[in-house]
């Protein structure tokens, strides 16, 4: 991160409110609100699904009905009418698009507002970008680069098309559809998402990144994400998201699987700015994500590293499955909370594999009336010899209405194995500002400033254009938090 | 420049500064001078702006204007510099990113454009060689990890980086080797005009050795007792503060 982009994105900081909250109007092919198998089959057909991906739906469908909403997390949630949800929607196709210049310009002026472009400039700068809009993917570049090196980047949809085999094989293969609530919500209607397929030996050249988008009223975004990498392969994937300021809750509820095979390596960073709420904790998305990768090689390596400011409620734990011996599982985290959102995140690093390693290093910052918690579980098992666990588990807080908490769970069932978990708390020292404030840096710029400080260990884990972007939410979704 | 009238300030309901009066002028190097404990650091606190103190009385004139209307920033950017006496740690923040956003915030003051990566690091080079400050420390997180005499010197640095009008240094020879101390004199010296001021605190004459005060003020109990000058200094030097209590009216 070059020092004079991070002057100039706190710079750049106003009194802004939510800045992406603006609506797309397009129009928009939709199913009728609700949930059962009809609406499951609808979803199905209207994406041309093979027979396995609706069976698929169906049992996790039917072990939805016989799930109970988890209510363990440190949060505080109004009661989700789930029949209130519309679950498709797509924007309406006039014809099949065969160049950028067909796409909708109003669609595209939206990817522009949200700083991304599915233009040139961004093929140029060497980022593939899968965007998916409410429920459809809407384009994906830099496909044809991909392809002479046998990566497959795609909607999940397509690769439910072209890539059965693929699909079949790996999904639910670490998130099965019965692992929690709303995992199998998701496997039963997951509208689209990405896939990618990096190849045996295959370094992927460029960034592949995905971006979110929530804008009709009312719709709930189920999206699916598939990563395999094969052996030796490497990739590095970045996720954004955001959504329009709408009065009600909108549910958001993903799943992201990551495959590494044998000395294959992932690098998953996501910058998550989904609407927060108003200042009165009206609104909001209910964000219930469940991310797991699974190290399934010896010598893989996943890590996952997220910048989390948004959303009214967030439920997520990004984890590891390290299966393979001496593989590596990460996850850096920076998680605001401002105003009454509630964050209850973490890190779940399950070691099977003998030397295998995994870090967690987590940076929460509460304000306002917010609450923002850690929850970790580390587990080793009795095969997982020699491994190690590191956790470090900060918590900045801003002024003394909001809170922070910190749920370590640990379990180990061998003695070679070593689990160090480190917590602090801190505040931003009356002392710090005004040192800030008698250099001319007013209150605000030097919140920015330090929270960017603290959070520098995430931060600089980050691809330099999704740091930049990270930096600037870190400082925007604090504004207005003193004083 | 700065004009001090019967100033009275608390801090949690126990009055420090009792009726201080003070004149500083363009161009002036002012010592001032007292024992631990008499009010120096509030002195130089209220004129910055730090929170926490009530003032009772009294008022600060600052280039004609209020003081006490103006948020510390705004002081800041109107040419105010506190070398501070304790410097904080902002851990994860770089000098440089530090230096650089101060330096932007003054110049959006002053309606000017931010400085260019490139002159901006120029600027930096060129006053680490006027305070002989190590560019290794500049790399680093603000004050993280500094030995007090590196701290001390960055203050000189980033009082060089601001060019302020009235710079006060509280204590900035404290705990300083002769070596440093001469480096920080010469920091001060170099950097005087005859359009700014520099209030420096002490409370060892030794500082003076280096940095020739136009005025030397002697603090105690909250109110400047005697005002000289630079050969006050040395009498107290020589006759201790218990002289100042003996004199002093209460
Ligand atoms: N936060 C505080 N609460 C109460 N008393 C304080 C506080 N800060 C300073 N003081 C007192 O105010 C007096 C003046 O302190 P200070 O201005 O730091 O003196 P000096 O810099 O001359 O050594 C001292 O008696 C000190 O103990
Ligand atoms: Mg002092």
């Amino acid at each position: 991160m070059k020092e004079e982009e991070q002057n100039n994105i706190l710079n750049e900081v106003t009194q802004s409110d939510y800045k992406f909250g603006f609506v797309t109007d397009i129009d928009m092919e939709m199913a009728p609100k609700g949930l059962n198998e009809d609406i499951i089959r609808f979803i199905s057909k209207k994406k041309n699904e093979p027979d396995f991906m609706l069976e698929y739906r169906l049992r996790a469908y039917r072990k939805w009905l016989t799930m109970q909403e988890p209510d363990w997390a440190h949060l505080n949630i109004p009661p989700i009418d789930y029949q209130d949800i519309i679950y498709y929607a797509a924007p309406k196709k006039k014809k099949e698009l065969s160049s950028l210049d067909e796409v909708d310009p109003e669609l595209l002026d939206t990817f522009n507002k949200l700083g991304i472009s599915l233009e040139e400039q961004k093929l140029l700068s060497g980022v593939a970008v899968d965007a998916v809009f409410d429920s459809v993917s809407v384009k994906t570049t830099f496909s044809e680069t991909l392809e002479k090196y046998g990566i497959i980047f795609c909607s999940f949809s397509e690769a439910v098309q072209n890539h059965p085999d693929l699909v079949k094989k790996y999904v639910g293969s670490v998130v099965p559809y019965g692992d929690n609530y709303f995992a199998a919500l998701n496997s039963a209607v997951f509208s689209d998402g990405s896939f990618c397929y990096i190849p045996k030996g295959v370094r992927c050249p460029v960034e592949l990144s995905t971006y979110f988008r929530i804008n009709t009223a009312g719709t709930g975004q189920f999206e699916r994400t598939l990563i395999v990498a094969d052996e030796g392969s490497y990739v590095s994937y970045l996720e954004g998201c955001t959504a329009p300021q709408r009065d009600e809750n909108q549910l958001h509820a993903a799943v992201v699987e990551i495959v590494a095979l044998k000395d294959a390596e992932v690098k998953y960073s996501t910058v998550q700015n989904w609407y927060p709420g108003d200042k009165n904790g009206k609104g909001g998305i209910f964000n219930f994500v469940t991310k797991r990768g699974m190290c399934k090689g010896s010598h893989s390596k996943i890590s996952w590293t997220q910048v989390e400011t948004g959303s009214a409620v967030t439920w997520k734990y990004p984890g590891c499955i390290l299966l393979g011996d001496n593989s590596i599982g990460e996850f850096y985290s920076v998680a605001v909370t401002n105003n009454h959102q509630q964050a209850d995140t973490g890190s779940k690093m399950i070691h099977l594999g003998k030397n295998t390693k995994s870090t967690i290093i987590s940076k929460g910052i509460s304000s306002g009336f917010s609450n923002n918690s850690y929850r970790g579980l580390v587990k080793i098992s009795k095969r997982a010899e020699n491994s190690r666990n590191y956790s470090q588990c900060d918590s900045l807080l801003l002024g003394d209405k909001c809170g922070a908490h910190t749920f370590p769970y640990i379990n180990t069932a061998n003695r070679s194995s070593i689990v160090e978990h480190e917590a602090t708390t801190s505040k931003i020292s009356e002392d710090q500002l005004f040192y800030c404030q008698q250099r001319g840096i007013d209150t605000e710029n030097a919140i920015g400033l330090i929270v960017n400080g603290y959070a520098k260990e995430v931060l600089k884990q980050l691809p330099m254009e999704f740091a930049v972007e990270a930096q600037k939410l870190l400082s925007i979704s604090l504004e207005g938090s003193v004083g | 420049m700065l004009k001090i009238k019967n100033l009275h300030v608390s801090i949690n309901g126990k009055e420090i500064l009792q009726g201080l009066n003070l004149k500083v002028n363009k161009g002036e190097v002012h010592a001032i001078m007292g024992p631990n404990g008499t009010g120096k650091s509030t002195l130089a606190n209220i004129i910055a702006g730090k929170p926490g103190y009530h003032v009772d009385k009294g008022e600060i004139i600052y280039k004609g204007r209020n003081l006490f209307e103006m948020p510390p920033e705004e002081r800041a950017q109107e040419g105010v510099f506190l070398g501070f006496q304790y410097p904080v740690e902002i851990p994860g923040v770089s000098m440089t990113n530090f230096m650089r956003t101060a330096i932007n915030e003054h110049r959006k003051y002053k309606g000017l454009d931010p400085m260019s990566a490139g002159e901006f690091l120029k600027l930096m080079k060129e006053k680490q060689q006027l305070v002989e400050i190590h560019s290794k420390l500049t790399n680093r997180s603000v004050n993280e990890g500094f030995s007090g005499g590196e701290k001390k010197k960055n203050e000189i640095f980033q009082m060089a980086m601001l060019e302020p009008e009235l710079a006060i240094l509280d204590e900035t020879d404290s705990g300083l080797d002769i070596d440093a101390l001469k480096i920080v004199a010469n920091g001060v010296n170099k950097l005087k005009t005859k359009d700014n001021a520099t209030i420096v605190i002490t409370h060892y004459q030794r500082l003076l050795d280096y940095i020739v005060p136009d005025f030397v003020h002697i603090l105690f109990d909250g109110k400047i007792v005697k005002s000289g000058g630079k050969e006050l200094a040395l009498i107290l030097e020589e006759k201790g503060y218990e002289w100042i209590k003996d004199e002093s009216p209460n």
